[in-house]
This record gives structure tokens, C-alpha cells and sequence, in this order.
């Protein structure tokens, strides 16, 4: 089992009547996502890439049966979407937009919390490239092809640097089980340790691959969670070692405003609590290979 | 996006947060006539810059006299101010605020923020005021109090009367500090800030509660819906290298090193900048062309990136995923043709297609540096970095 998403995973793309959205459905489809729908208020009878489209996400999912979403809505919308699709009952939420207001956020996290936990959706990103399980299915806008199936699990803030781990691995060989965008923002649906708790739990992956960067806690929550309740190895990088303090570098979250929050400090916490980080961003793949055997 | 201490006052006050009698001047006759106009015998002048550690830098000055006044505005209009915030270049003075000194009893501090933790608002507060919350951490943590707000009720005036209390408030003024807590966190909500600082906050001799210095941070990403609060972003204080880029929708860094970075992708861009370091150079900036890549884009960065004087050779790293290496090769070899650069220029492309992208690159006839690993590339820059300062110092010996 992978976690997050399966061949069968029933999907629907939020906003997929937009020029991107109507890509990288294709992108999903071609990889062999099994896309069943989308929505877009006012839309609904439309047909793009030959899935129905759908005016509400309840509508979509009584007639589809869809289990998990996209969300690809433009930033004034967005938090609405994602509420919408928590309220409608789906399991799973990556939600691609970039440019979300971060109290929009904290009112997104506060209306999930609305549901019991067996029935809360589990929301990645926002502002973050998806997530992929090799071979099986695509829930965001990364290049499939750079991915090999295997037992490494990835969970990462930035898309770009997620993907070139993915082909240091696959240069070696080695593949992915699942590779999980967490996205850039300041507040986002689930944490580092969050995945962690998912990926410890799956048969599938046997090691576990962290890039982290500056800014916020998470990457310290991630280091004691896996201290206490990690037993699978963890091989980490850190963006930002030159990083100035106090300047947002790219992503909105990626902005070193307190104490545990530089590259360097995060790097001491994480080497403090048994992971191995990797210190260079170019050797994250060799780190694994020397860490897996 | 920033704004000024008396435009963060303006909004505090009409959330019903109290402020000194204030106003603005563009000039030291106009400061000074600001203070005849206000009336009283006693003034403070402030350099209004995009900058804290103002007071320390002599941005802030006390003043008995109009005459005063216009000597010492007149030595702050069209300087530069530099702080411990402004870095070496400072900012440039252009506006002073002129306000009614008030008999100050005792100095609070006061900060909301935006708590990744918790992922509430969250406000912060001591009674150790006038110093900055650093130090504050460092010197008195014990003194901190915060509360965090549930953000489907807002927050409630229990919160405010604890915090009072604790922050030794006499109970007479606890109203008052209610009505003051619950303003900032109204502005800070109802406008989208991510930031709302007031330090000090003082309470004065006659037992009103004062915002002596505001500062106000605001989303960028919520600007669509405060076009009143866009209105206020003040060029004059941002870093005119930056401020371009923002308009291009690039997102660009300028730092001290020499090396200058393109790359797509903010985590791959830091990633980068680190290797460089290892490598033995310093970056001269982060750069984010986004996930896409355009030739459009790389040519604007480019142009960009050369701006910065300091720049002796040029990174160019690209993982091209949806969209081809040769593709992007295209678009480098173009943006250099459009816009030739007369220092060393490395490229590494990763992803799709590679080869091809390799062979148009190669095809160029463009004295192009190419490099396939990120290390790789990371040395060969400083290599070709070193290599050129060395030509150009025995050069200008000869």
C-alpha cells in the first residue's frame, strides 16, 4: 500500500475547466490517475479532457463516487474550495494554489477540525507540487516520468528540489513509494510530522527522505517525533544555510523569524534526534543509498 | 508589505486604539509648522523609515521649540538612516513624524503574530517594554505572556483582562487595555495583517494607555482585497532591484556575494545558494524564475541578475519537469543572445530531455560553461568566478 493515493483512488479536479487545471488533468490521466470528474460552479454538463464536470463537489461526488480532490482554484477561492470539499465528505485534498491568505488558512484548519477524526479530509499543500505514488497514480503537477517505483517516501516543502531528489534516486535505481508535497506556505494542511505518522505506518516504505527549509517549527516537531516514534531511518536536507534572517525567500513560509528556525539550527535538531542529514543538496540520493544498506 | 509608524497609527486609532496627538511633514518648514499648529511645548520627531532601532540610529529626537525642530528635520530630510535593520545602505528619510511628547509612567510591550505553531494568532506580550522582543526573550523570558485566539469566536475580553492582570494593569485601566488589545487583534484580522507590533505601549503618568511606536506587516497575499492598504506601499523603502522583480512576478533576494543565481523553484533556488557556498563562493542573490521557466522569464532574469554590479559570474539552474530541457535551452541560449553578459555563465539543466537540451546549449556557439550535477555546476561557477577575477586583476595591473 501506498499512502495518500492508489490505482483506484477516485479523483475530481477542483477549477479543471482553467488552462493549467485542463493539462494537468490530461498529465493525471496519461500517467493513470483515475480522474472521474471536476468542478466548477456554473459549469456543470461541461465535459474537459472526457470527464464530466460537476456544479457543486457533493453533486460530483454522489455521482462519481470520488474520493479524493484537487484543488487548482486561484487564491481569492481557494480556502472556500477545500472547505467545500472537506464538507462534502472526501478522504484526501492536495491543493496545488499558491498566493493563499494565510488567515484564509487558519480559517481552512479551524473548519476541518469541525469533523470527527475518522472523518476528516487530510489536506497537502497549499502551494506545493502533489503527491505521486510511483506507478500507481499522480495527484498534483510533477513530471511522472522522473519517478521509479520503490520504498523510499519523500516528503518535501519545495517542488523543484522534491524533484531532483526523485532523480538522484532514480539515477541510482532506487524509486518511490510515495512523494508527498507539503508545500511552502506558513500554514499548511498537514506537517512534516504528520506524513511521518503515515509513511511509519506503510509496508511499502522503508526509509524516509525529509527536505525540509528555513523558517517555522515544523522541522523541529518532525525531530522529536521521530525520536519517540519513528522507526523506519530518516535522511534529511535543509534549504537556506544562506539564508538571511528576516527575508522571505520564494515561498511565503521560507522566512527565518525565530530561534530553531535557521538551516543550521534545524540541521542540529534533527542530527540530535538520529536522523541522518544530508549536507549537501546534491548528494540527497547518495545519503539514502549509504543509509539503506 | 510594510507600511509607516503613522500610517499603523492612523489604522490602530480608528480601531479605537489610543495614539499621541500626531502629524506628518514633508519638509522642516512643514514639521515645524506641525508643531505650532498641535500646540504644546514639547515634541518628538520621527524619521518615518521602513526600519526598527530607529531611536538608537537618531531617527528620533526630542525637541522644545519649532526653531528646534526645523535644525534637526532639516539634518534628517534626504539622509539615509541606518539601523540595525537597514543594513549598511540604509533608508532614505522623506517623511518625519511630528508628535505631542506624553508623560510616560510605564512601557509595555505588545506583539501579534501569526503563530506557525499553533497555526492561530497569537499575542505576545511584557512588561518589559521599549526593548525589542529578541532581547526580551534573551534577558527576561520569564516576563513574556501570551494568549492564543480560537479563530472561529475572535478574541475574547477574558483573554484581554488575563493578560492585563498579568501585565500588573491597576484595575481601574483594565477596560482600557481590553479596549486596546481588542482593536490591534480587529486591525490584524479584519485587514489581512500578518504583524502587528506595539512597543512600547505605554501607560502614562495621567493613566491613559498609549501606542508610542506601531509597527504593521501585511499579507501580500491578501493585498487583492485591501486595495486601501496597497495604496500605502511606499517604493522609497524597498530595495530597488527587489521592487522591479516583484512587478516582473520574479522573486528575487539581493545578497552580498558576487555569484549570481537563476533557478526555478524557491527550495531548489536556497538549495543553490548553499552549494555555492560549499563550493567556496558567496551567492549574490536568490532567485526564483518559478516552476515554468519561460524564455520570457529567463530573459528578464537575466537582465535582473546583471544589474547587481557585483556579479562576476552567473549560476543558471534549471530542473525542467512538464517542461523540456531543449525547450529550456532555447530559452537560455536566447535570453543570452538578447542580452549578452560579459561574465562567466554556467548552465546545468536536469529533468526532461536532457541530452537534447545539452546539445543546444553545446550548438550555441555561446561560451557557455555546462556542468550536469548540482555540484558540479556549483564548482565550475567558482572556478570560472576565481579564474576571471584573477584575468581582470593582472588586467588593470598591466
Amino acid at each position: 500500500m501506498s499512502i495518500f493515493l492508489d490505482r483506484d483512488t477516485r479523483v475530481i479536479v477542483q477549477g479543471i475547466t482553467g488552462k493549467m487545471a485542463r493539462f494537468h488533468t490530461r498529465e493525471m490521466l496519461d500517467y493513470g490517475t483515475t480522474v472521474v470528474g471536476g468542478v466548477v460552479p456554473g459549469k456543470g454538463g461541461e465535459t474537459v479532457e472526457g470527464v464530466p464536470v460537476f456544479n457543486t463537489v457533493k453533486e460530483a461526488v454522489e455521482e462519481t463516487g470520488a474520493e479524493a480532490t484537487l484543488v487548482f482554484v486561484p487564491p481569492p477561492a481557494a480556502a472556500d474550495s477545500i472547505m467545500e470539499a472537506a464538507d462534502a465528505g472526501l478522504r484526501y485534498c492536495v491543493c496545488i494554489t499558491d498566493g493563499i491568505p494565510a488567515q484564509d488558512m487558519i480559517r481552512v484548519k479551524r473548519y476541518m477540525y469541525r469533523y470527527p477524526k475518522e472523518r476528516r479530509m487530510i489536506l497537502t499543500g497549499p502551494n506545493c507540487a502533489g503527491t505521486i505514488s510511483p506507478g500507481k497514480a499522480m495527484l498534483g503537477i510533477m513530471p511522472g516520468h522522473i519517478y521509479l517505483q520503490g520504498n523510499v517516501g519523500i516528503i518535501g516543502r519545495s517542488g523543484t528540489l522534491g524533484y531532483e531528489a526523485a532523480a538522484q534516486l532514480k539515477e541510482r535505481g532506487m524509486g518511490i513509494s510515495t512523494s508527498v508535497g507539503i508545500g511552502g506556505d506558513p500554514i499548511n494542511g498537514s506537517s512534516f510530522k504528520d506524513v511521518l505518522a503515515h509513511f511509519e505506518a506503510d509496508d511499502e516504505t522503508h526509509i524516509i527522505c525529509m527536505i525540509g527549509e528555513i523558517g517555522g517549527p515544523q522541522e523541529a516537531e518532525a525531530a522529536e517525533y521521530i525520536r519517540d516514534h519513528v522507526s523506519k531511518p530518516v535522511v534529511a536536507y535543509v534549504a537556506g544555510l544562506t539564508a538571511p534572517k528576516g527575508r522571505t525567500m520564494g515561498h511565503a513560509g521560507a522566512i527565518i523569524s525565530a530561534f530553531g528556525e535557521s538551516a543550521s539550527e534545524k540541521v542540529e535538531i534533527l542530527t540530535a534526534a538520529g536522523v541522518t542529514v544530508a549536507e549537501n543538496p546534491a548528494v540527497i540520493g547518495e545519503t539514502i543509498a549509504r543509509v539503506m544498506q | 508589505m510594510d507600511i509607516h509608524e503613522y500610517q499603523a497609527k492612523e489604522i490602530l486609532s480608528r480601531f479605537g486604539v489610543g495614539v499621541p496627538q500626531g502629524a506628518l511633514a514633508y519638509s522642516p518648514e512643514q514639521a515645524a509648522y506641525r508643531a505650532r499648529e498641535m500646540g504644546g511645548d514639547r515634541w518628538v520627531v520621527k524619521a518615518q523609515v521602513h526600519a526598527g532601532g530607529r531611536g538608537k540610529a537618531g531617527g528620533v529626537k526630542v525637541c522644545d521649540s519649532d526653531v528646534e525642530i526645523q535644525e534637526v528635520t532639516e539634518g534628517m530630510f534626504g539622509q539615509k538612516l541606518v539601523t540595525h535593520q537597514t543594513g549598511p545602505e540604509g533608508k532614505g528619510i522623506y517623511r518625519v513624524y511630528v508628535e505631542a511628547a506624553v508623560p510616560i509612567a510605564r512601557e509595555i510591550y505588545l506583539g501579534f503574530v501569526l503563530d506557525r505553531a499553533s497555526q492561530r494568532v497569537m499575542i505576545v506580550a511584557s512588561g518589559e517594554g521599549g526593548m525589542e522582543i529578541e532581547e526580551i526573550s534573551e534577558k527576561r523570558p520569564e516576563s513574556i505572556v501570551r494568549a492564543t485566539v480560537e479563530p472561529a469566536v475572535g478574541l475574547q475580553e477574558f483573554q484581554c483582562r488575563e493578560l492585563a492582570f498579568k501585565l500588573g494593569i491597576k484595575p481601574a485601566m483594565v477596560q482600557q487595555m481590553v479596549r486596546t488589545l481588542r482593536g490591534c487583534y480587529r486591525a490584524f484580522r479584519e485587514l489581512d495583517a500578518t504583524m502587528v507590533e506595539v512597543n512600547p505601549l505605554v501607560i502614562t503618568s495621567d493613566d491613559r494607555i498609549l501606542a508610542l511606536d506601531a509597527k504593521m506587516t501585511f499579507d501580500n497575499n491578501a493585498l487583492f482585497r485591501h486595495p486601501q492598504i496597497s495604496e500605502l506601499r511606499d517604493k522609497s523603502q524597498e530595495d530597488p532591484r527587489e521592487s522591479r522583480a516583484a512587478d516582473r512576478g520574479l522573486s528575487y533576494v539581493g545578497l552580498d556575494g558576487n555569484i549570481g543565481c537563476i533557478v526555478n523553484g524557491a527550495g531548489l533556488a536556497m538549495a543553490t545558494m548553499d552549494t555555492i557556498k560549499l563550493a567556496g563562493g558567496e551567492p549574490a542573490n536568490f532567485l526564483d524564475i518559478g516552476g515554468g521557466a519561460t524564455p520570457e522569464r529567463v530573459s528578464k532574469a537575466f537582465r535582473l541578475v546583471m544589474s547587481d554590479k557585483n556579479v562576476q559570474a552567473i549560476l543558471v539552474n534549471i530542473f525542467a519537469g512538464i517542461n523540456r530541457c531543449d525547450w529550456v535551452a532555447e530559452g537560455v541560449v536566447r535570453a543570452l543572445r538578447e542580452n549578452p553578459v560579459d561574465v562567466p555563465v554556467v548552465v546545468r539543466l536536469a529533468g526532461t530531455n536532457v541530452e537534447e537540451g545539452q546539445k543546444i546549449l553545446a550548438q550555441s556557439g555561446l561560451p557557455l560553461i555546462r556542468a550536469t550535477t548540482l555540484m558540479e555546476a556549483a564548482e565550475r561557477v567558482v572556478a570560472a568566478w576565481r579564474s576571471d577575477t584573477t584575468r581582470n586583476t593582472n588586467l588593470r595591473a598591466v
